[in-house]
């Protein structure tokens, strides 16, 4: 069970996601509508996990996003899943690159993707775990475009990497593609080689991603 | 007037003219004078018992009647006839004649150049009136002294002039007083048509600043324009998606309740809730095509690399600038290479596209090429046309080169200083 804060401005949405949380086994001990709510409820709550929306008042701008970072900023790790109307990677790349980011405990879904009810609840799980996940729609955009460092990785790379950007591990990569666990390890080492990405640094697929939402994969993470 | 020798200018009908136009101004300058400080000092001294008001109008209105005349009285010297500065006034009643008049500037120059006859001109044309006459007289000295006065005739002082004859000489030198005289009418003449021209003739700022207005109340149309779209993207936003989230949700959970239990009713749910993600990723679209929410958080190069990333064909993108630009401008810098984007997948055949973008000296600079076929003709769609019409009203500018054969170079320029 997981301690959640939510924030999300529109009521019947928030309410949603309250009873989807909670048939989920979840508790969610703060529902809030606004930014700065969502700041006081994250001070005396301490939750496991904040769920929000990017789009808040008062501005209706990213203050969900911003309001988010701040509060990993100056709380460690905390975990924090965006939910966001768009599939915009100038999102995803400042929650993965923002202040506060960090490497662990993010994600960034598309807004539908809760009607997957029971893979929302686990990516829920995963990011509140300490796993980076972000949407597939915005991986396969960003697959899609044909920047230098992206050309040189094989289609079944591609795959691979797109895989291991929504943050599944080797087995079941392995078991979406069909193919062994040695097999997803060796293209896995390829793409590091190609993304020349150090494998000495932290999570190696996080920083895969990265490299892919800055558009330069020689800057690593 | 204009230039020819000089001996074709006095035997001319110009003297004359002159003559008459600046000796004309005399007596009117004089009546001008005269009524000017009646109106004033009258103004001035019945101030308290409210006429006063009136007569201060009316002493600020009376150089238009003069103005009037005195165009009509250019006519003798000069061949083109000024036109009116005023604005006509046809069945307007009298409060908004004064008012009209009032806030013209014409009325105020005419009240200027009243001022300048008064005191200035007519003092001139009253030395050039003495002159003439002292030159005519010369000139007819024989005559006068056969005629009217023999023997007391003194041009001299103490020397009368004793017979007709021995008058000639004053009469050659009245001759050349006479030129003189002439010329000095012309040159008077000359000095008072240069500034009737200046003080009573039409500026053409009306014109501009109708055109300024004009502009202004396109760009307010515009302004409007763009907050209805910013409601419509906020209500769809706020609206009609959240709804079909929510409906996605709804349906998710119901299928999660059902569990294995119904598997014909599992599989309807799962395609209701298919239907509802399409319906949201259209709606999804038309939100982006009204307004992107990137542009607004994250400025022009952010949203145009989201719209580059699902373009069919490879855009490279080098926007580089330094601060965010006013919201007007980056709006329209979006739309305009939002189309330029689809043009280039319509109709070009091109494999790259580039869009460059920076700001020197406060304007934003952006080219937009593909390497297709070219071609492309701004007069032939209403797409081009109708971003120029946008840059226009931000007074930037829109410029298509597209030979037969490629590339196809757009060229986007827009002021940023607000």
């Amino acid at each position: 069970m997981l301690r959640v804060v939510l924030a999300e401005d529109a009521v019947l949405l928030r309410a949603g996601l309250v009873e989807l949380l909670t048939r989920g086994g979840h508790e969610v001990v703060a529902a809030v509508g606004d930014a700065p709510s969502l700041t006081r409820a994250v001070e005396t709550e301490r939750p496991d996990v904040v769920i929000t929306d990017v789009r808040m008042p008062p501005d209706f701008r990213d203050e969900g996003l911003k309001a988010a970072l701040d509060l990993r900023a100056r709380h460690g790790r905390l975990p924090v899943l965006v939910l966001s109307q768009y599939v915009a990677t100038a999102y995803a790349t400042q929650l993965l690159t923002g202040d506060g980011a960090g490497l662990t405990g993010l994600g960034y879904l598309l807004k539908d993707r809760v009607g997957e009810v029971a893979d929302f609840l686990t990516t829920l799980r995963r990011v509140a775990a300490g796993e980076t996940v972000i949407d597939p729609e915005v991986v396969r955009v960003l697959l899609s475009r044909r920047t230098e460092p992206l050309t040189r990785l094989t289609p079944r790379e591609r795959e691979v990497l797109s895989l291991m950007a929504q943050g599944l591990n080797n087995q079941t990569i392995a078991h979406r593609l069909t193919v062994t666990e040695a097999s997803v390890v060796k293209h896995a080492s390829n793409i590091f080689t190609k993304l020349s990405l150090d494998p000495t640094e932290g999570n190696r697929r996080v920083l895969a991603v990265l490299a892919h939402l800055r558009g330069d994969a020689g800057a690593g993470a | 007037m204009r230039h020819r020798p000089p001996h074709r200018f006095l035997l001319s009908s110009w003297p004359l003219r002159c003559w008459a136009y600046v000796c004309g101004g005399v007596p009117l300058g004089l009546v001008v004078l005269a009524v000017m400080l009646v109106l004033v000092a009258g103004g001035l001294l019945t101030s308290a018992v409210g006429i006063g008001l009136a007569l201060l109008t009316a002493a600020a209105l009376s150089g238009v009647p003069l103005g009037r005349l005195e165009r009509r009285r250019l006519g003798l010297v000069e061949p083109t006839p000024l036109r009116d500065p005023h604005r006509p006034l046809k069945g307007a009643g009298l409060r908004t004649r004064l008012r009209t008049r009032c806030g013209e500037r014409a009325t105020w120059r005419e009240l200027g150049y009243a001022w300048l006859l008064a005191l200035v001109f007519s003092a001139a044309g009253l030395g050039v009136s003495l002159l003439l006459l002292f030159a005519l007289v010369l000139v007819t000295c024989p005559v006068i002294v056969w005629a009217l006065a023999p023997d007391t005739v003194m041009i001299i002082p103490g020397q009368a002039v004793p017979h007709p004859l021995a008058g000639l000489p004053f009469t050659a030198a009245g001759l050349l007083f006479l030129a003189l005289t002439a010329y000095a009418a012309g040159l008077l003449a000359g000095v008072q048509v240069r500034t009737a021209h200046f003080l009573l003739a039409p500026r053409e700022e009306p014109l501009t600043r109708h055109v300024v207005e004009l502009t202004r109340s396109r760009a307010r149309l515009v302004d409007a324009f763009e907050a209805e779209r910013r409601r419509i993207e906020r209500d769809l936003h706020d609206g009609a998606q959240q709804q079909l989230v929510a409906l996605t949700m709804t349906l998710g959970l119901a299928e999660m309740e059902l569990g294995d239990a119904r598997p014909g009713a599992a599989a309807l749910l799962a395609r209701g809730r298919g239907e509802a993600r399409r319906a949201l990723d259209q709606l999804r679209d038309l939100v982006r095509g009204i307004h992107p929410q990137v542009l607004t958080d994250h400025g022009l190069a952010a949203a145009v690399t989201e719209v580059a990333l699902r373009h069919p064909i490879p855009v490279r993108i080098d926007i580089d600038l330094p601060h965010r630009l006013p919201e007007a401008v980056e709006t329209t810098a979006y739309f305009t290479i939002t189309e330029a984007l689809t043009n280039a997948a319509k109709h070009s055949g091109a494999t790259e596209v580039q869009v460059r973008g920076g700001l020197r000296k406060e304007r934003l600079t952006l080219t937009i090429t593909d390497d297709g076929r070219g071609g492309a003709d701004p007069a032939g769609g209403t797409g081009l046309t109708g971003l120029a019409d946008r840059l226009a009203i931000l007074r930037g500018r829109l410029t298509v080169s597209s030979p037969a054969g490629g590339p196809t170079r757009l060229t986007v320029e827009v002021p940023c200083s607000a």
